[in-house]
């Protein structure tokens, strides 16, 4: 499989959660150029299928295949590959959001340059903000702040947690944008959302 | 390397934004260990045989006060998950918030131990032992903290938890921390002393971090 192609595929996986299944046997497939959106009521267990395809839990029946390898089989080279989102910010409330973004950078392993996380900053709308700590800003711009890791972070795989919460129409139309170009060049995208995404050529999958 | 440094720039970042952190440990340290001084009075040899014991004591407990917070916030936040999605190893990066919890919680125990030290009467061959002995030690005490630190994330009342998982924990330390101290203070050989102690760091560097992991991975899933 070449570089620009790439897929990830869920075969009969199984999510349980105490004593309660939450879906069982499922079965999805996203390959380059493609969009998932999750969707489902409150509890149905959206967040955890998104927790299963990043690897941080694992199905109680079932595998995960990145490129038809199963995910823990490599897990280095598929985080490589992933950028993953969560309900929650990940970041430091007492660090400026360059601060978050330059040790975030790290996380990833990737150098980055001041420069290139001010652009990143400014395309989110975060002018002037940028040597703010994050607990001076708004939950809408401490959202701007983590999605900016979407410049930021060449990987193929944007796994998105709910990412339109707390975001006003524009920096929903920016994202959307954002995740547009992705799928156009050959990235791929899976993202619960309770919001209808202004975006063409997605697949929904109902939970 | 460069996650690894990373992570305790930023846990630094974070305690000289938040210092009271560190003020806390520190002024526990000083307290407690002054205190002893104070309701003993001027008995010098009595203060010098509780010396070695009364000032790792109050190390052991004050590296304590930190470890609950080692990793509440990074699993709080959602930044532990971020770790363990990264393509750096996570054992590296919980490696990484380790040494930071030792130079915040350790390192300026070990730089006040000679100031303590001279409220217990003690000479300057026994205030250099004490530095070596809280200098390996304490490495040992942030390394099994992080054990307990980890398997306690999430779990209601931890704290006390932590506390009764880490403190028998820490006993081997103890004993040939201040062991070492002791000897040292009555001019007996300290070399078995620092070489249990120095296995007891070899130990715990192979095998803390690798079990810290586990239990961080535990807790995110």
């Amino acid at each position: 499989m070449s570089l620009n192609q790439s897929s990830l595929r869920a075969d009969a996986i199984t999510c349980v959660r105490g004593e309660r299944a939450l879906f069982t046997g499922l079965d999805l497939e996203v390959t380059s150029g493609e969009w998932l959106h999750i969707r489902g009521e409150n509890g149905i267990g959206k967040t955890s299928l998104l927790r299963l395809l990043s690897g941080l839990s694992k199905p109680a029946a079932g595998c995960i295949f990145w490129n038809n390898q199963p995910i823990e089989l490599d897990p280095d080279d598929y985080h490589r590959n992933l950028l993953f989102l969560g309900h929650r910010d990940a970041l430091k409330e007492d660090l400026t959001a360059l601060e978050n973004l330059v040790i975030a950078s790290a996380l990833d392993d990737l150098t980055v340059s001041e420069e290139e996380i001010f652009l990143a900053l400014h395309r989110f709308g975060l002018r002037g903000r940028e040597d703010l700590p994050v607990n001076c800003l708004s939950a809408g711009q401490k959202r701007r702040v983590l999605l900016a890791r979407l410049l930021l972070r060449k990987a193929k795989l944007w796994i998105l947690d709910e990412p339109f919460n707390a975001l006003d129409t524009q920096a929903v139309e920016m994202l959307s944008g954002l995740i547009a170009e992705h799928i156009a060049v050959g990235g791929m995208a899976i993202m619960t959302s309770h919001q209808v995404i202004p975006m063409p050529n997605g697949r929904v999958i109902q939970l | 390397m460069n996650a690894f440094l990373a992570v305790i720039r930023r846990d630094l970042l974070l305690v000289m934004r938040r210092k009271s952190e560190v003020l806390t440990i520190v002024f526990f340290f000083m307290i407690v260990t002054s205190l002893f001084p104070l309701g003993i009075g001027a008995d010098t040899a009595l203060l010098r045989k509780i010396a070695p014991g009364v000032i790792w004591v109050a190390a052991l407990l004050s590296t304590m006060l930190g470890l609950q917070r080692l990793f509440a916030t990074d699993y709080a936040d959602g930044t532990l998950e971020q770790m363990a999605l990264s393509p750096t190893p996570l054992a590296l990066l919980v490696g990484g918030k380790i040494t930071a919890h030792w130079l915040v919680c350790g390192l300026p125990l070990v730089l006040l131990a000679p100031v303590i030290g001279i409220q217990f009467d003690l000479d300057a061959n026994t205030l250099g032992t004490l530095i070596l002995a809280l200098l390996i030690g304490t490495p040992i005490l942030s390394l099994v903290g992080a054990i307990g630190a980890a398997l306690t994330l999430g779990v209601r009342g931890g704290g006390v938890l932590l506390s009764l998982l880490v403190l028998p924990l820490y006993i081997p330390v103890l004993i040939f921390g201040a062991g070492a101290v002791y000897a040292q203070s009555v001019d007996l050989d300290i070399g078995g002393h620092f070489s249990l102690l120095a296995a007891l760091l070899v130990l715990a560097l192979f095998f803390a971090p690798w079990a810290t992991t586990a239990a961080v991975r535990i807790a995110i899933e």
